[in-house]
């Protein structure tokens, strides 16, 4: 069977690795990817690039002309670019998901739609449960920002799954991507020289590493698995786990002045910050993914502390200063007695690889 | 075991603690610095301040899930502390039980991540169902504010068990439910009244008065030495039911009655057993 599919958001790391794999792949004979940007072209291999922008109706001349079966929707942006403000945001977002189904519905040949979505969509509340499953009714459904739109392109995604039940319809719940080559808001937090954390909360966290992110999307853009599935590392971190293992000190600032703080920060182009990030950075979050290993009958390859792991590899955060002060303290009050927690440090990578579970 | 063995042990524990070198489970939880850091700083209360005596630990299950349910008391839940330092300590395999606390914990600063690393997750059917089905040894107080937040003249009376959500869970995982009485913990704050007003000024269920608080300042805080007592009954077996009858309101009302007056009678003969609260003095 020939396949060709449309991959949206390429100009982005995970679009374009994914692009580029499935370019590479025998059964796909072409792949088209779309941005509004054009891509760093060496990540995208075999994949024609053809830069459209979502929000205008050009979209459905690509669709038509390429007879596309299979669309995958990756182009959901997590924060306002520098550039152009929120509402250019949600305009990328929420109209241009409006537009790529409105070329969907009225495509002959489109078979299978893939989107990518967010955990965000959960919000994140004292009154949730632990873990989150794809069917549970978030207490405090995000009003704001990226998760807002997460949510608003869900439900035209299930607007459109109802009016083409003959189109298999996929939604991809991911938690945060992490890895060498992810840039998102949570990982540039991590690099900051110091961490800004909530007076008093330790938020239990969840992140995906890119290679299970383009595996779960690969296949996915290969068979037929309609639903709505998350997808995350097993396990979840504290954000105290977090940057510990990164060695980042911390400014501990209570949940008020976090806000002001944030807005400040933002308005001088300081750093990101809406306010569901101070709900994730107080309550945290963390989703069931049973669903998608029994479906794909498949598991992770990173656990959330191993995607996080790979993460400070590839940035070179590993033994970071604490940790070095620590063991020359140690060394020099104890002398021979020190000998033991450097012992474990060797120990360490074997468990770092290992992961959880 | 020497002092060098000791101290190189200490500074193994401190360095994964720095170097974030640690699990913590899907809730939170993280069982090292449970055990090494949260527990040890309740064990003198335990051990020496209420003198606590563990009746029945033989009931609890080694290491299979179950639901232990007990009365609630004392003004400020210093009885759910003791309860999870007793069946970590007393029982021979050393469970952790995992407590399912009020919405209000969470939404604390401090208070909330301190629960979920102690292994308490907040009470919601889904928590409770996800721990018993991983075999988890889960602990609730179905009294909840009304219990622990009851006037001292109401002592050892129980009060109203919620609507019986535990029971549900517990049938849907057919997990035994074990009965527990706790003798003690009502007469740490002998709560005489309580300021209705400022309470609810602060968001609290309530904020008591005793003989000693607030007149006493933060001496007032220092809860009063009782002698304690905690056992547990024999295993209510749940897996003679169907997971569906979780959904019979009638199943679960009649079960959780069951319940309730297995905990109210282990209760009155404990009381008994342990004869006058303050022993020292009197």
């Amino acid at each position: 069977m020939t396949h060709t599919v449309l991959v949206t958001g390429v100009s982005r790391h995970i679009g374009a690795r994914l692009a580029s794999m499935l370019a590479a792949d025998p059964e796909i004979t072409r792949v088209i990817g779309v941005d509004t940007v054009p891509p760093p072209s060496y990540e995208l291999g075999g994949t024609e690039f053809v830069r459209v922008d979502l929000r205008s109706p050009d979209i459905a001349q690509v669709i038509a002309a390429a007879d596309i079966d299979t669309v995958v929707h990756m182009s959901l942006v997590s924060a306002p670019s520098k550039g152009a403000g929120r509402s250019s945001m949600k305009e990328h977002n929420v109209i241009g998901t409006m537009q790529l189904l409105a070329a969907c519905q009225r495509s002959e040949t489109v078979s299978r739609v893939v989107v990518r979505s967010t955990t965000a969509v959960y919000g994140s509340s004292p009154h949730d449960p632990a873990m989150f499953t794809e069917d549970a009714e978030p207490h405090e459904p995000p009003v704001h920002g990226y998760a807002k739109d997460a949510c608003e392109v869900e439900g035209y995604v299930r607007g459109f799954a109802r009016r083409r039940p003959d189109v298999t319809v996929t939604t991809l719940r991911f938690a945060n991507f992490m890895g060498p080559g992810v840039d998102s808001p949570i990982t540039r937090y991590f690099l900051q020289p110091v961490l800004p954390t909530v007076f008093g909360f330790d938020p239990r966290l969840q992140f995906v590493h890119e290679d299970d992110a383009i595996e779960v999307l690969r296949r996915m853009a290969m068979e037929d698995h309609k639903g709505t599935f998350n997808v995350a590392g097993d396990g979840v971190m504290l954000l105290s786990q977090c940057v510990r293992r990164a060695g980042r000190p911390t400014i501990p600032v209570p949940s008020p002045a976090f806000r002001v703080l944030g807005e400040l920060a933002r308005s001088v182009g300081l750093m990101e910050y809406s306010p569901e990030q101070l709900a994730l950075m107080s309550y945290g979050r963390a989703v069931d993914t049973s669903r998608v290993s029994a479906e794909l009958d498949w598991k992770p390859k990173f656990s959330t502390a191993a995607a996080f792991d790979d993460f400070l590899r590839s940035h070179g955060l590993t033994d970071g200063l604490p940790v070095r002060t620590f063991d020359w303290l140690s060394g020099l009050g104890v002398g021979r007695g020190a000998g033991r927690p450097g012992g474990k440090a060797g120990s360490k990578a074997g468990s770092r690889a290992g992961g959880r579970r | 075991m020497n002092a060098a063995d000791d101290l190189a042990e200490a500074l193994a524990f401190l360095r994964r603690r720095v170097a974030g070198e640690y699990e913590v489970d899907e809730f939170g939880f993280d069982p090292e610095l449970n055990d090494k850091v949260l527990l040890e700083l309740l064990r003198p209360l335990y051990r020496h301040w209420f003198r606590v005596e563990t009746v029945g630990m033989e009931n609890v299950p080694y290491d299979s899930g179950a639901l232990v349910v007990a009365n609630h008391s004392g003004t400020v839940p210093v009885d759910a502390l003791m309860l999870q330092v007793a069946l970590h300590d007393d029982h021979p395999a050393h469970r952790a039980l995992r407590l399912l606390g009020a919405h209000l914990v969470y939404e604390l600063p401090v208070l909330g991540h301190l629960a979920r690393k102690s292994g308490h997750t907040l009470a919601c059917p889904e928590d409770a169902d996800r721990l018993l089905r991983k075999g988890e040894l889960v602990g609730v107080f179905p009294e909840g504010y009304k219990g622990v937040g009851k006037p001292f003249s109401e002592r050892y009376r129980l009060q109203r068990f919620g609507r019986g959500g535990f029971v549900a869970s517990a049938i849907r995982a057919g997990v035994p439910i074990i009965p527990c009485s706790i003798v003690g913990a009502e007469e740490i704050y002998p709560k005489i009244g309580d300021l209705r007003f400022v309470a609810r000024a602060l968001g609290l269920p309530y904020l008591p008065i005793t003989p000693f608080f607030p007149w006493l300042g933060p001496l007032g805080m220092v809860p009063l030495p009782s002698k304690w007592m905690i056992e547990f009954g024999e295993p209510v077996r749940t897996d003679e039911f169907e997971p569906d009858d979780a959904d019979d309101p009638m199943t679960v009302f009649n079960l959780t009655d069951h319940v309730r007056e297995i905990i109210q009678h282990q209760l009155n003969a404990l009381r008994l057993r342990r004869g006058h609260a303050f022993p020292l003095f009197f």
